[in-house]
């Protein structure tokens, strides 16, 4: 158990670290935001209504980041050999290499999401719902990228493979995210059906992504 | 009988299936002609769309087919990484190209019906946005076989993604009945019997065998196409390697 929190340390510290790829995530997070107005013009009222649509879409697209080393160092430098030698079951190291991914990565953007809101006039309430579902909803979005990124490993660039092959899966995390935070905001839509969906989504893929993204980095070293 | 082990030797498959394969593209013409024929001419205008129904011939078909594609993606998939089956990967990969066309054209076509019937080229509906996320798939699919330089390997991997991305077919079938939607209910394979008149029943279906059978023979001669690309592949590999390394070398300079 201790190695565990090893490698999610480990995880953790990388990203932080070398290069600086968590904050360049939150960076990114911060340019697809201060791009959008640009594009649909500076009506806040506009951008109220629809910038809990933009706060998820920009942390979907956060989350693409950085998935492309996620194993592939390990795959190059032989950790994954040896850990695969060690005996241990390697669906333990995917899911450590994952939170601390996340960690890195996804909950700086649950964080910034609140800040980033006032940018859009997002009113307080809905600001609330938007971090919440961002907070119950991006490890999923990570947990689904971890297998692109286990997919795509041996691969010299596999950083547009993994957002073509990611985001398709993601539908279902961004569909229910955004209509549990619009269910918050407006009356007549349901808020706990969408939420509860979510939070299922979540926990089904932490169920299943790990043991997939496991498969697919033995399939990757035969 | 053939049994699915006889068939793991490919050169046995390619035998048989060139045997088969000029019957069933015959077949598959025979059906489309007749169904053509049934649906464009033979059979009623809509009281409501007028001839513009008959799109429905065209775009019922490849929209079965696009999720029938994936399915048998996916079966074939479990061959892969189940039982290692050798054409397992071979039919999945070959099978990909002509599921993306049959999705393509179930949403130009399906397009091209809204327009006049609904008014609009496109609805963010659930079951228009799911097959537009199946496309993608296939799209995502083809381009990470490609991405891989072993053949082998690269039917492994993108078995697991084909077996991920397997969740959207039941949305696709279902989007209609779970969500209120524009499109319309299923109303040929549903509960209590087919809705639609037999008058427009009976050349959909002879569409639908018509389609079927053109994705057999399609899907056959790609498989043979792909059997014979790999056999190119080992060929080339063996003779550059049995080259001289000096050969080799002359062959670079003199700009080989």
């Amino acid at each position: 158990m201790s190695g565990f929190f090893a490698i999610v340390r480990q995880t953790l510290s990388l990203s932080l670290r070398a290069g600086g790829g968590a904050i360049v995530g939150l960076v990114f997070f911060l340019a697809v935001v201060t791009v959008i107005p640009f594009g649909v013009g500076p009506d806040l009222n506009l951008l109220g209504r629809i910038g809990p649509a933009i706060l998820w879409i920009g942390a979907l697209l956060a989350s693409l980041l950085g998935l492309e080393r996620l194993f592939a160092a390990d795959r190059e430098d032989g950790t994954l050999d040896l850990f695969i030698v060690s005996g241990e079951p390697l669906v333990l190291f995917v899911l450590a290499r994952t939170i601390g991914h996340w960690l890195a990565t996804g909950l700086p953007v649950v964080v910034a999401a609140p800040v980033l809101g006032l940018l859009l006039d997002v009113e307080p309430l809905a600001l609330g719902a938007v971090t919440l579902t961002l907070l119950v909803g991006s490890p999923a979005l990570t947990l689904i990228g971890s297998v692109g990124a286990a997919l795509t490993a041996g691969l010299a660039r596999g950083g547009t493979m993994i957002a073509v092959l990611v985001l398709p899966l993601a539908v279902p995390v961004l569909i229910f995210g955004v209509s549990a935070t619009n269910g918050a905001i407006a009356d007549p839509e349901p808020f706990t059906a969408p939420f509860l969906l979510l939070a299922a989504g979540t926990l089904m893929a932490a169920a299943l992504a790990p043991a997939t993204a496991a498969f697919a980095l033995k399939l990757g070293l035969e | 009988m053939w049994s699915l082990t006889q068939l793991a030797n490919p050169t046995r498959f390619l035998g048989l299936s060139g045997r088969v394969l000029p019957w069933v593209a015959g077949a598959s013409a025979l059906c489309l002609a007749a169904g053509l024929y049934l649906s464009l001419f033979a059979s009623p205008a809509d009281y409501q769309q007028g001839d513009s129904v008959r799109i429905m011939y065209i775009h019922v078909p490849a929209a079965w087919l696009a999720m029938f594609c994936y399915t048998l993606m996916a079966v074939s998939a479990v061959g892969t990484l189940v039982w290692r089956h050798p054409l397992a990967d071979v039919s999945a990969k070959a099978a990909a190209p002509i599921g993306a066309a049959f999705t393509f054209m179930a949403l130009v076509t399906g397009s091209l019906w809204g327009k006049p019937t609904w008014g609009t080229w496109w609805v963010w509906d659930a079951r228009l946005t799911s097959v537009l996320v199946l496309l993608i798939m296939y799209l995502g699919l083809i381009a990470l076989w490609r991405a891989f330089e072993e053949p082998a390997r690269a039917g492994r991997i993108v078995a697991v993604l084909i077996l991920v991305g397997f969740v959207n077919i039941p949305i696709i079938k279902f989007s209609v009945d779970w969500w209120n939607t524009l499109h319309q209910p299923a109303s040929v394979l549903r509960m209590g019997g087919p809705s639609i008149d037999p008058s427009m029943l009976l050349p959909l279906l002879v569409m639908a065998v018509g389609f079927t059978l053109l994705f057999v023979a399609l899907h056959l001669a790609a498989m043979r196409a792909e059997i014979f690309r790999r056999r190119l592949r080992t060929a080339q590999l063996v003779a550059a390697h049995r080259r001289p390394v000096g050969a080799a070398a002359a062959a670079a300079q003199g700009g080989l």
